[in-house]
């Protein structure tokens, strides 16, 4: 054996002994949440991702075994704390005539909300978000002067417990009509390289799903868990402020939680997820 | 002074005699370390739940100490051996004073 080979020969035996290691998220496994709502974590990808993606995958997916059983059992899930507040909050008395969300919305008419926001509101001819569409509630049906910030404890207290009662529906979100322009937009910032390090939203979520960068496990980058519960800050994170995050980890100045652009880009990735099911609050890391 | 907090348990209704049961318990509570600042400079006072105990028809099942460096909402996971029936106590003690209660009946068979 030439010294060639055997470098080879004992960059395969490290190689073999390292991914041993390494704890794998199961990919195959399938997510019943408290042995009652069944989940859709991988189905065939919506007709607009024709050649680019054919199976779209729930982030729930990549994670490590430890990560997907928290989600399997309301319990064992921190989001569902935060659910609890939301459900308060729901219930609770703000507007300036002591209106609350419960004046006008029975919880279980709002079971369809999260899977198919963003959606376009054509008295305001805009996109709008589960956060827009509570903040215009705030200030036009219940006559707060300072509604809830986008990304502030309560909104995501309460857009966790919409999502919450809306799990296991299919996300439907729709691109055509009056959002398509918006979706356009979105699909453009998709694909748009950003920041220092040159990173599109594809080049990672895309092309690269599935794959190690460093020590993470690459997502599709898929939206229907949130808002998430990350493990790494032990608190609900609102899917804007994921967004920022991801921009600015391209080292690139990002945009505002809700700009134009963001609320754009929310509506394209959810609408790459035409298909899955909602999870808020999801357990990812 | 810790607020909101509320205490949740999950632990099964029946068993066999000499089973070994899984219970489950989270209170939510921040669990300030006292090790952190505010934006001012100024320590963030401890604000930790620092023991929890659980009983079963008065004999201790565990009796914990906590200790600043544990994760908010603690969560904790432990294992019962029942022999006949009767009732969970569970008791989380706050570094403010309060005592928190819940308790859970089984039936054994």
């Amino acid at each position: 054996m030439n010294t060639k080979s055997k470098i080879a020969t004992i960059a395969v035996a490290l190689g073999m002994a390292a991914s041993s290691s390494i704890s794998h998220a199961d990919e195959d496994a399938d997510l019943v949440v408290n042995g009652e709502i069944e989940m859709v974590v991988r189905t065939a990808a919506p007709a607009h991702l024709e050649g680019a993606v054919s199976t779209i995958y729930s982030g729930w997916v990549f994670r490590s075994d430890e990560t997907q059983a928290m989600q399997a059992d309301d319990f064992d899930n921190p989001g569902m704390l935060f659910v609890e507040k939301g459900e308060q909050l729901f219930n609770t008395a703000m507007g300036a005539d002591g209106q609350s969300c419960a004046s006008c919305h029975q919880s279980s008419d709002l079971t369809n909300v999260r899977a198919t926001y963003p959606q376009w509101d054509a008295e305001h001819s805009e996109v709008q978000t589960v956060e827009m569409q509570v903040r215009e509630c705030q200030t036009e049906q219940m006559g707060m002067e300072e509604p809830w910030g986008i990304n502030s404890g309560d909104m995501l207290d309460i857009t966790a417990f919409i999502a919450s009662i809306g799990r296991g529906q299919i996300v439907d979100v729709a691109i055509d009509g009056p959002a398509h322009e918006t979706w356009e937009l979105g699909r453009e910032i998709y694909y748009t390289r950003f920041g220092q390090l040159e990173l599109s939203c594809a080049n990672c979520h895309e092309e690269n799903y599935g794959n190690r960068i460093r020590a993470d496990h690459l997502s599709q980058g898929q939206i229907n868990g949130f808002p998430t519960y990350r493990l790494k800050n032990a608190r609900l994170n609102g899917v804007q402020n994921r967004f920022r995050g991801c921009v600015r980890d391209t080292r690139a100045e990002t945009y505002g939680i809700g700009s134009d652009e963001f609320v754009a880009l929310e509506l394209y990735v959810a609408s790459r997820g035409n298909g899955l099911t909602v999870e808020g609050p999801s357990v990812r890391n | 002074m810790a607020e909101n907090v509320t205490a949740r348990v999950r632990a099964p209704r029946e068993a066999s005699a000499g089973e070994v049961v899984s219970v489950r318990t989270l209170i939510s509570h921040p669990m300030e370390s006292g090790m952190r600042r505010n934006g001012d400079g100024e320590v963030i006072p401890r604000s930790i739940i620092n023991r929890f105990v659980c009983t079963l028809n008065d004999e201790v099942v565990v009796d914990i100490t906590l200790e600043p460096s544990i994760s908010t909402n603690p969560y904790l996971q432990f294992e019962a051996k029942v022999t006949e029936s009767g009732t969970f106590n569970f008791t989380w003690y706050d570094d403010d004073g309060s005592v928190y209660e819940e308790s859970s009946d089984i039936s054994v068979s």
